[in-house]
């Protein structure tokens, strides 16, 4: 195994720990911090499979905005009491403790599966190919949807995010 | 697809099925709506992951850039819409739980 | 040139919305109106230019019409001028999502519309920010996260062997590597459509997002918006990638017999108006998905005239319950009597309806119920024909006790100065019981010019 796989694997194991984190975290906030974590881990992920382009874009939206929005959405919520995040870790810890159980019992199931390489005779594709052809050119009717599909998430801010005057 | 690509995309594949079983787990067993989108956001990651793999592993990395910058783009208006519903819902229970959302049965 | 629906609704927003501030309601409500009758008068005499193919062009002309229907009853349910704008545009973007899921021939882009349709129903949904709306908006949004992430990852593992994600590719790569990975993918993939179809077991935000939605998104939303983004795109996959395998028609005939039985038996204990339509609706769609389960060209040209017709049915009887609470201001139907007497147009629009939703004969539901059981019938498929028509009996019971306490009957005290709705309401009922009404009547000139050519996409 080389090296450049094992730095691979190291980081795909901090991932799954962060998401873990994210996941069984006391407050919201380490949550959501432990999210931005597995993304900007993801991040680097995604430049070591050459796609320099994804990453960035992984980094900036999912590690950056997304953070950002859950954190405020968070914050324009109301706060527990003391006493009510300790009643609440405890509740937690018992419906949570189960989940690294499941993982590493996951884990071994499918590391002892093997999947055999069902695609050895695929077609390669072509790696010289730039990102921008495929997106501008081939894939332009994708961009539409994406125009769409802000329209409607900027209508969605101001109909939801608007306080209703009771 | 060579012998080290499929290695590397089954090695990146396992981990992303942990990542799918925490995201599942979180969403089953919270019961807080913040916390349920961010178990969908574990979820969709690990989704946007297995496309970047899969794409390294057989050799078509342009395709899969531009389908995981088309799913960020996507993912990060439905947190902004959940969020918003979740903000609302908050606003009337003056409550995150989800046991509060009970109104609906059958 | 197919590009047109999706680039003129979105270049018609942009100018509406920065540029226009007088009348801007007024305009986006005519703007609206005449995109949704040219997409109408584009699928039914000019399809070729903007369509895959005949599937395509009838699901496009049942946008086009439900989506004028639910214009029209947001004129009426949606009194203040801001809102009733944000609402137009929210309308003309989800109809942008769904020509776009019916155009594309790439499983990609059809995943991009799907969600551009799936957000602006969300939105639709909670548009009245009340509680049981947010509720039922949460409840779809985490079934139809959980679609996508199912869909995303049949899209990684398509992408290991096929060359791009256009439909012929991935079949093709789909018949050259046949494994358990590949599989795998076909069943995620079938499953993210099973729910955003809202098929049997993964029904339940069905009846929460339709029972809560404002009236006229719910003519939307169950007029064409599942139709549209579940079973659509469920006959379009079958054909065009996966192919009828024994287990692939096992499969949708099961889920399409559970759907029929469930949906109708829910729908006989209901008392809400809405949701009674809204199981009534799973148990529709259970018709179209074993109709498409026969595997067979005249069974996908059933399934496909009747998600035509159910799109019109069920669309008029969501209309005539928003025309009713409207009137009555509830949707209880213990609370309601007599109605007809008051409002006549929709208590006969209504019998229409139900007439058609239960298969009478000389109505559209009847031929495309007929199709779908001779087509059973002829795969030997004899279990699930007979449950058809068994169930059959079960939608005409559950359907007229609703009409009997609902239109017939005595008036009920307190409704006496009940009137029509109003024109929105009188049109689009109208126009959606004289196209019922005409396809039933015109049938065999219907099925020879628009639903038999679907076999062509069978053949090929």
């Amino acid at each position: 195994m080389t090296s450049d796989m094992t730095m691979n694997i190291v980081l795909l194991f901090a991932m799954t720990v962060s998401a873990l984190w994210a996941v069984m975290a006391r407050s919201l906030l380490k949550g959501t911090i432990g999210l931005a974590l597995t993304s900007a881990i993801i991040t680097i992920l995604m430049f070591r499979l050459n796609a320099p382009l994804a990453a960035v874009f992984e980094l900036s939206v999912c590690a950056g905005l997304i953070t950002v929005i859950f954190v405020s959405a968070i914050s324009l919520t109301k706060p527990l009491t003391h006493k009510e995040i300790e009643c609440a870790a405890r509740d937690r810890m018992k419906r949570f403790i189960y989940l690294p159980v499941i993982i590493v019992i996951a884990a071994v199931v499918l590391y002892y599966l093997r999947i055999p390489n069902y695609f050895a005779k695929a077609i390669m594709g072509d790696t010289a190919i730039d990102v921008r052809t495929i997106l501008w050119g081939i894939r332009h009717f994708d961009i539409f949807g994406q125009i769409a599909l802000m329209i409607a998430g900027a209508l969605g801010v101001v109909i939801l995010f608007k306080e209703a005057n009771k | 697809m060579t012998q080290s690509a499929w290695q590397l995309f089954s090695i990146f594949g396992f981990f992303t099925v942990m990542l799918f079983i925490a995201g599942a787990y979180c969403i089953l067993a919270t019961r807080g709506l913040i916390r349920t989108i961010i178990g969908i956001e574990l979820l969709i990651k690990a989704a946007t992951l297995l496309v970047m793999a899969a794409g390294y592993a057989s050799g078509r990395i342009a395709l899969a850039q531009s389908i995981v910058i088309t799913i960020i783009v996507i993912e990060v208006v439905f947190v902004v819409i959940a969020g918003g519903i979740s903000l609302s819902i908050f606003r009337h229970n003056n409550d995150l739980d989800v046991r509060r959302l009970q109104k609906l049965k059958g | 040139m197919h590009n047109l629906l999706i680039i003129v609704p979105i270049c018609g927003i942009f100018i509406l919305n920065i540029f226009l501030k007088p009348f801007r309601t007024i305009l986006a409500f005519c703007f609206a109106a005449v995109i949704f009758i040219s997409q109408i008068i584009i699928s039914l005499f000019y399809a070729s230019p903007f369509s895959l193919d005949a599937l395509s062009s009838v699901v496009l002309l049942c946008i086009g019409i439900v989506s004028l229907a639910s214009l029209l009853v947001t004129q009426h349910t949606v009194p203040d001028e801001t809102k009733k704008f944000r609402f137009i545009n929210l309308l003309i973007t989800a109809s942008i999502g769904m020509s776009g899921i019916v155009m594309v021939k790439d499983i990609f882009s059809m995943y991009v519309f799907l969600e551009v349709t799936a957000i602006s129903s969300f939105i639709l949904i909670a548009f009245d920010k009340n509680v049981e709306a947010l509720e039922g908006s949460f409840k779809y949004m985490m079934l139809s996260a959980i679609a996508t992430v199912l869909m995303l990852s049949a899209v990684a593992l398509f992408l290991l062997g096929s060359v791009d994600m256009s439909f012929d590719a991935i079949q093709k790569s789909l018949f050259q590597s046949n494994n358990a990975l590949t599989t795998l993918a076909v069943t995620l993939f079938m499953c993210g459509l099973f729910i955003k179809g809202g098929l049997v077991p993964f029904h339940g935000w069905v009846p929460d997002a339709y029972m809560t939605a404002p009236a006229s998104a719910s003519v939307l939303l169950a007029g064409i918006v599942t139709k549209v983004s579940g079973i659509y795109t469920l006959i379009r996959v079958t054909t065009a990638i996966f192919g009828f395998s024994d287990i692939v028609k096992n499969i949708l005939l099961a889920i399409g017999a559970v759907s029929i039985l469930v949906g109708a038996f829910a729908a006989l204990g209901q008392t809400d108006f809405k949701r009674m339509l809204a199981y009534s609706s799973i148990s529709q769609v259970g018709y179209i998905i074993i109709g498409l389960g026969t595997g067979s060209a005249l069974g996908i040209a059933g399934a496909v005239f009747h998600l035509f017709n159910h799109a019109i049915f069920k669309s008029l009887l969501f209309v005539n319950s928003a025309a009713v609470e409207k009137g009555t201001g509830t949707n209880d139907m213990q609370r309601m009597g007599g109605i007809s007497s008051k409002m006549p147009v929709t208590g006969f629009t209504s019998v229409v309806g139900i007439l058609s939703v239960c298969g009478i004969p000389p109505l559209s539901g009847f031929w495309s119920k007929i199709i779908i059981i001779v087509a059973l019938w002829q795969a030997g498929r004899y279990p699930y024909a007979v449950i058809a028509i068994l169930a059959s009996v079960l939608t005409l019971a559950y359907l007229l006790s609703m009409q009997r306490r609902v239109f017939f009957g005595k008036l009920k005290d307190g409704l006496d100065g009940l009137k029509e709705a109003g024109w929105g309401f009188m049109i689009a009922s109208s126009l959606l019981a004289v196209i019922t009404i005409g396809v039933g009547i015109f049938s065999p000139y219907i099925l020879s010019n628009l639903i038999l050519p679907i076999k062509e996409i069978f053949i090929k």
